[in-house]
């Protein structure tokens, strides 16, 4: 374990921002200074972790609805014959477990179309049992579960936009800086090594960072909502733009799903970014707001300060 | 830094416990009542938000002639096993009667023919079933708001209910059980949570096997009882939306049997299983909670909502 030792206070822009200087490489005599920054404040916390509750049943009922019927058009109906996408799973015993794609068709038994049910028996079901809420076959129950949490989701995420914008913190998030978007190549060479900034730079997002926040709080996201709105029959009603958008309801179905399929991949990747640039800052940050940066100094020079 | 591959062991394996404690939690949950009620007010926000958003003339997207879908996918049962139906098919519904009564001043009977002669409105709407596929199709009625005006509501009236000809779950006493047993409603009734009016399609994959629905009918008949046919009940806001019409053409021609024949329900900015088929009676009524199970469709007593916007 290493020794951690207040050193001297120091605020800089950041009026909540304290640096120690703490002994890590004896052997080297190298000083790492410690810096403890708060860094998401509380409604930033809640919101996240509200959200991430959301998504993740949000995702498991929305296959549950899926698996009702298992195919996905394009246009304003079902065209039955032509699916773009559709699981099924054949008449053999055991069934298999069949999945088209662009008329290119797979084996996917085990995973899609046929697959081990509560029993352990084979079930016909688009996506498996662990895969889905509830994890039995039940649309009205997965239908009850995706509307409770699409309300929260959305109540939730006006909660974090009107925060954001009020405190400034959007901006400072999602926005990037003109220095960044001129090194923007550099960010991506850096993203590719896995090397992330230091220092001062650690205390703002990047620039892919903030990018890609960006496309998903204001495009991935909000295309999410209007394409569940946009199969309501009352809210095409109400709003017939939305099948315009869409270019119409079994459309805004695939392009529904298409979108959970990126929200995925991006949590993910967001995820995997967690781990990697240190699992225990990000999740101290995201639970407390304390968020450390830390940066390699020369040998100290108070001699004093790196006794153990 | 030995240390870190174990820890990682440990954190993955706790992940892996904890993603599955929360999938069997989350079932748990969902099967409690407390939390059913819960989450159910998502889907009375629906209802609320969508009665805000919509006016009560507010009218569903109508489409070409163009649009029609070659092959308007029949759901539920296609063909009822009830002998009375039968009979009355079979003389290609010559003899059949609409009834409307409940809370209505002068109770009436109307056959086909005389449905038939009353001013109507043709629409071409889209059907949206629950389980997530459309059709369009060109639909042929009577606005019910002039059969109801007809009727003349009393003032406690407020749901308009549809029963239908078709049984759903056996009872062991009825006639029509055993010509039930090839096809019809024992294969389009799944046990328990299953959805409304699934059948085999080939090529969409459907989820189910009909042996969910044979045990449905033989629990039923174990129970005893009279034969459960398709109900289904909406408020006044849609019994008198101009959209909202009893149906005998489908495409220009008179409804199939499969697609509901004689008559059926369009109830347009709703989903599929509100469009009642083989409509035989029209009661009004000042609440639902005597029929059925008292959720107001069979479906709903199933467990799907009774607001069906979305």
């Amino acid at each position: 374990m290493r020794g951690l030792r207040p050193g001297g206070h120091e605020f800089e822009d950041d009026r909540l921002a304290r640096t120690y200087l703490t002994r890590s490489a004896p052997e080297t005599g190298e000083v790492e200074r410690r810096r403890w920054i708060f860094r998401h404040p509380a409604v930033i916390r809640l919101t996240h972790w509200v959200n991430a509750v959301c998504l993740l049943v949000l995702l498991m009922s929305g296959l549950q609805i899926f698996n009702a019927h298992p195919a996905l058009y394009w246009g304003k109906v079902s065209t039955f014959d032509t699916p773009l996408m559709a699981m099924s799973s054949t008449e053999d015993d055991p069934p298999k477990g069949v999945t088209k794609v662009l008329g290119h068709t797979f084996d996917t038994t085990g995973w899609l179309g046929s697959s081990a049910g509560a029993d352990g028996e084979a079930a016909d079901r688009g996506f498996p049992a662990w895969a889905t809420l509830p994890s039995d076959q039940d649309l009205t129950g997965g239908r009850s579960w995706h509307f409770f949490f699409a309300w929260a989701f959305v109540l939730n995420g006006l909660a974090y936009l009107v925060y954001g914008l009020v405190s400034g913190q959007l901006r400072f998030r999602v926005i990037p800086s003109r220095d960044q978007i001129r090194h923007f190549g550099a960010s991506v060479w850096e993203h590719m090594t896995l090397r992330f900034p230091q220092g001062d730079e650690a205390k703002r997002y990047n620039v892919i960072q903030k990018l890609t926040y960006l496309v998903v709080l204001f495009v991935l996201l909000p295309v999410q909502v209007l394409a569940g709105l946009a199969m309501s029959p009352a809210m095409n009603a109400a709003f017939p733009f939305l099948l315009t958008l869409f270019d119409g309801r079994q459309s805004a179905r695939t392009i529904h799903f298409v979108v959970a399929a990126l929200l995925v991949l991006f949590v993910i990747v967001h995820v995997a970014l967690v781990l990697l640039s240190g699992f225990w800052n990000n999740m101290r940050g995201m639970l407390t707001g304390w968020f450390v940066i830390e940066r390699k100094v020369e040998p100290t020079p108070a001699a004093g300060e790196t006794q153990a | 830094m030995s240390r870190l591959p174990s820890r990682r062991a440990l954190l993955a394996g706790a992940s892996a416990s904890a993603a599955a404690a929360l999938v069997g939690g989350c079932d748990r949950l969902g099967n409690a009542a407390w939390f059913q009620r819960t989450l159910k007010t998502g889907e009375d926000a629906n209802l609320f938000v969508q009665r805000l958003l919509l006016t009560d003339r507010t009218l569903a997207p109508e489409y070409a002639e163009a649009d029609i879908s070659p092959w308007f996918k029949p759901n539920g049962t296609e063909d009822p096993p009830d002998m009375a139906y039968k009979t009355l098919a079979r003389g290609k519904f010559a003899k059949y009667h609409l009834e409307v009564d409940g809370l209505v001043e002068a109770p009436f009977k109307l056959s086909l023919a005389e449905l038939r002669k009353l001013p109507a409105r043709t629409q071409v709407t889209r059907h949206d079933c629950v389980e997530g596929w459309s059709a369009i199709g060109k639909w042929t009625g009577v606005p019910l708001a002039d059969l109801l005006s007809r009727a003349r509501l009393k003032p406690a009236a407020r749901y308009v209910v549809f029963h239908c000809a078709d049984t759903m779950d056996q009872g062991e006493d009825d006639g029509g059980a055993d010509t039930a047993q090839d096809d019809g409603p024992v294969d389009a009734v799944p046990a328990g949570n299953a959805n409304p009016a699934m059948t085999k399609q080939s090529g969409a994959g459907e989820s189910r096997k009909s042996s969910g629905g044979q045990q449905a009918s033989e629990d039923t008949a174990a129970g005893g009882g009279s034969p459960v046919r398709y109900y289904e009940s909406i408020d006044l806001v849609d019994a008198f939306h101009p959209q909202t019409i009893l149906a005998y053409d489908m495409n220009g021609m008179a409804l199939p049997v499969s697609n509901g024949a004689p008559l059926r329900l369009r109830v347009e900015r709703n989903l599929g299983y509100k469009q009642a088929k083989y409509v035989m009676r029209i009661e009004v009524v000042e609440s639902f909670a005597h029929i059925g199970e008292g959720k107001g469709g069979y479906w709903e007593d199933q467990g799907y909502a009774w607001y069906a916007g979305i």
